[in-house]
């Protein structure tokens, strides 16, 4: 039964961090940059969609969509005015205004959302199933499902579209898809835009399970981006496959060991696996040319 | 910029200057001359700002009424409220202008022991009584100085813990309880206190366990606790964490008695939390439902009349910074007069000579010794449990 319970704990919260950090892949391969707000992404997702749902009682799929869309907004703006300005310049400065912006988004939430968590009620996680003896939400079982789904989604759309054609040129060479009239700065847009939807939609499955509140994004974030780099931030379903293992390692160490082995034994895992395969567990070498 | 402008413009500037500065010398004689400055250091922004905005409640309640009475050495009382923002420099700067610029006679202290513990050392130097009313650590009045200026109407986290225990003991015959604690120094704290607490009932334990604030998932941990054997769950955890918990048991079908320190009083529990919320009592040390005390119910009635977006019981939640406040500022007041004068030194040992004081939480019978500078004793504290919005006690 501690093991059941563990799994399941382990895959639903593994997937999340798969969502939020194959964000960060994406962003990664289109344009070598990555969105520090990826955190507060989730939040906005979250408190988008408590607003929609709960305060305004649309319906949850109208109340989804909705928050989705301007999170992917909240994208878009954070790639014009937080990225685009430092890296079209070569600086690096885009690391620390999306980390700036991420705080700053926190704090206007913060502000306009209120200072205390509220709860998300959702009929997925009122009553537990049975299985094999393990009670579990049936919502712990649509996140793997939703994230596994998003990740296959994303690896067929980016073969078989236009689109998707188009971001791949971009990731394998920027100045010939520029050259055949891709539009670059568009797919660079485009990725940011999905990646904080992603986040989005991990803060919206996450949210009934937790409570919603403005710093609620902080620590998945930091998570993710582990993830992401333990696996390997090239690979998309090497991304996928890390957050599972990160979020399996994270339950089952606390369930076997205690709660106060948690974070030392996951990351000297994480600190280990990059040491013997410096490139994450499923990336590959950044080859250089000279 | 033309020279002209910028002549006018120094001009009106030296004027300003000159007319504040007239204002603030009027203005100050008067003011030292008519009242008895009273400080709140509080966290008046944040999350707990809910709780700074209680203790104003209780405060200034409790001096309205003093100042209808007269006042105290024939002065008014006046409250200036600092905000802390939970964070101890922060809170130690504004105990300073507090004491050296505004020169408060005695200043309070709110939600977090962290602060607390910070303006502990600065009260003891500088000789002006600071008298907590809900922080619970324990070292803040026991705070180890020879000469000390701290007291607190409030709970005291190793006799919280004691109460855990008992409660636990005759209610559940508790024989291995298990802690599920913060990860955190408030959690540290009422480790150490419930480790001792159980010891000197001769009560072992099934196991300890952590959380962090952000856990999602606090079901490894539990199960954990389960399997170890454990017939009794004790709780520290602030309202947001504490909500997990109960999730997380809802989840794993495990009905085990939950006792918790007063963390689920804080915020919306029965929202976060769900249906099961109703099963975790905690310990408060004041309730306005269900109390006997005609003191409650005519104190409620002047609250609402004072704040009038207070309408029903569940707009005061909790109780306790209010109730807290409320006592410890009429005890204030009364050391004040027994001092006959706003010397720190003074006051402090007036708290001393209190000999009985009919308040809303109890009848206060010398409620400060030199050994014992705390005001509510393990018996004071109630079990509670939230019934929708509302705290209600337990009967039994």
């Amino acid at each position: 039964m501690l093991l059941i319970s563990a799994i399941a704990s382990g895959l639903a919260l593994g997937s999340m961090y798969g969502l939020i950090a194959l964000g960060y892949h994406v962003t990664y391969v289109v344009s070598n940059t990555v969105n520090f707000a990826q955190g507060s992404s989730v939040m906005l997702g979250a408190v988008l969609g408590y607003t929609f749902a709960v305060r305004l009682g649309w319906p949850v799929p109208v109340a989804a969509a909705m928050a989705l869309a301007l999170c992917a907004g909240f994208g878009l703006v954070i790639e014009r005015i937080l990225v685009r300005p430092f890296a079209e310049r070569d600086s690096n400065a885009w690391l620390m205004a999306t980390v700036a912006g991420g705080i700053v988004l926190d704090n206007v939430v913060l502000f306009t959302f209120g200072k205390e968590p509220r709860g998300f009620p959702s009929l997925l996680a009122q009553k537990p199933i049975q299985i094999f003896g393990a009670g579990i939400f049936p919502l712990q079982l649509v996140i793997p499902a939703v994230g596994l789904s998003i990740a296959l989604a994303l690896h067929v759309a980016l073969r078989r579209t236009r689109q998707g054609k188009a971001l791949l040129a971009v990731v394998q060479n920027r100045d010939a898809a520029r050259l055949m009239g891709i539009n670059v700065r568009r797919a660079i847009a485009f990725s940011f835009a999905l990646s904080t939807a992603l986040a989005g939609l991990a803060g919206i499955l996450i949210a009934p399970l937790f409570s919603v509140h403005s710093d609620m994004g902080t620590l998945f974030g930091i998570k993710a981006f582990a993830v992401a780099i333990l696996g390997g931030i090239t690979s998309a379903s090497g991304v996928i496959l890390a957050g599972l293992i990160y979020g399996l390692t994270e339950a089952l160490v606390t369930a076997f060991f205690g709660s106060v082995y948690t974070q030392i034994v996951v990351f000297t895992v994480v600190i280990l696996a990059l040491a013997a395969l410096p490139n994450g567990l499923f990336g590959r070498a950044a080859v250089s040319k000279v | 910029m033309p020279r002209e402008a910028q002549s006018v413009l120094s001009y009106h500037r030296v004027v300003l200057a000159g007319m504040t500065a007239l204002a603030v010398s009027a203005a100050l004689p008067v003011s030292a001359q008519e009242t008895v400055k009273l400080g709140l250091v509080a966290a008046m922004s944040g999350q707990s700002a809910k709780s700074g905005e209680a203790i104003v409640r209780g405060l200034s309640l409790a001096i309205d009424e003093v100042n209808a009475k007269g006042g105290v050495l024939g002065k008014k009382l006046e409250l200036l409220v600092r905000d802390d923002e939970s964070n101890p420099a922060k809170g130690v700067v504004a105990a300073r202008e507090l004491v050296q610029r505004e020169k408060v006679a005695a200043f309070f202290g709110g939600l977090d022991t962290p602060v607390s513990l910070a303006i502990v050392p600065f009260t003891n130097q500088s000789k002006v009584p600071f008298m907590g009313v809900w922080a619970a650590g324990t070292a803040i009045t026991q705070n180890g100085a020879a000469d000390n200026y701290v007291f607190r109407v409030s709970a005291v986290d190793d006799l919280v813990d004691v109460a855990l225990v008992d409660y636990a003991a005759k209610k559940y015959a508790a024989k291995k309880p298990g802690m599920i604690l913060i990860n955190n120094p408030w959690g540290e704290s009422n480790e150490k206190g419930l480790k001792a607490a159980l010891e000197a009932k001769k009560i072992g334990y099934a196991g300890i366990e952590k959380f962090e604030t952000n856990d999602v998932d606090v079901v490894p941990q539990l199960t954990r606790l389960k399997q170890a054997g454990t017939d009794v769950l004790f709780l520290v955890a602030n309202v947001a964490p504490s909500s997990q918990v109960v999730k997380s048991l809802d989840r794993m079908g495990w009905n085990v008695p939950i006792v918790s320190h007063w963390g689920p009083a804080g915020g919306r529990f029965t929202e976060l939390a769900g249906p099961s919320a109703a099963k975790v009592q905690f310990i408060q040390t004041f309730s306005f439902s269900g109390n006997p005390n005609p003191k409650a119910a005519q104190i409620f009635a002047a609250l609402k009349n004072k704040y009038p977006e207070i309408k029903s019981l569940a707009d005061v939640t909790p109780a306790v910074g209010i109730a807290n406040a409320y006592d410890a500022a009429h005890l204030v007041a009364l050391a004040i007069a027994k001092a006959g004068s706003t010397d720190g030194t003074k006051i402090r040992d007036a708290f001393y000579a209190i000999d009985k004081y009919d308040g809303l939480i109890k009848t206060y019978s010398k409620p400060f010794t030199v050994k014992n500078h705390d005001a509510l004793t393990a018996e004071d504290y109630i079990f509670t449990y939230f019934k929708g919005d509302e705290i209600l006690p337990l009967t039994n």
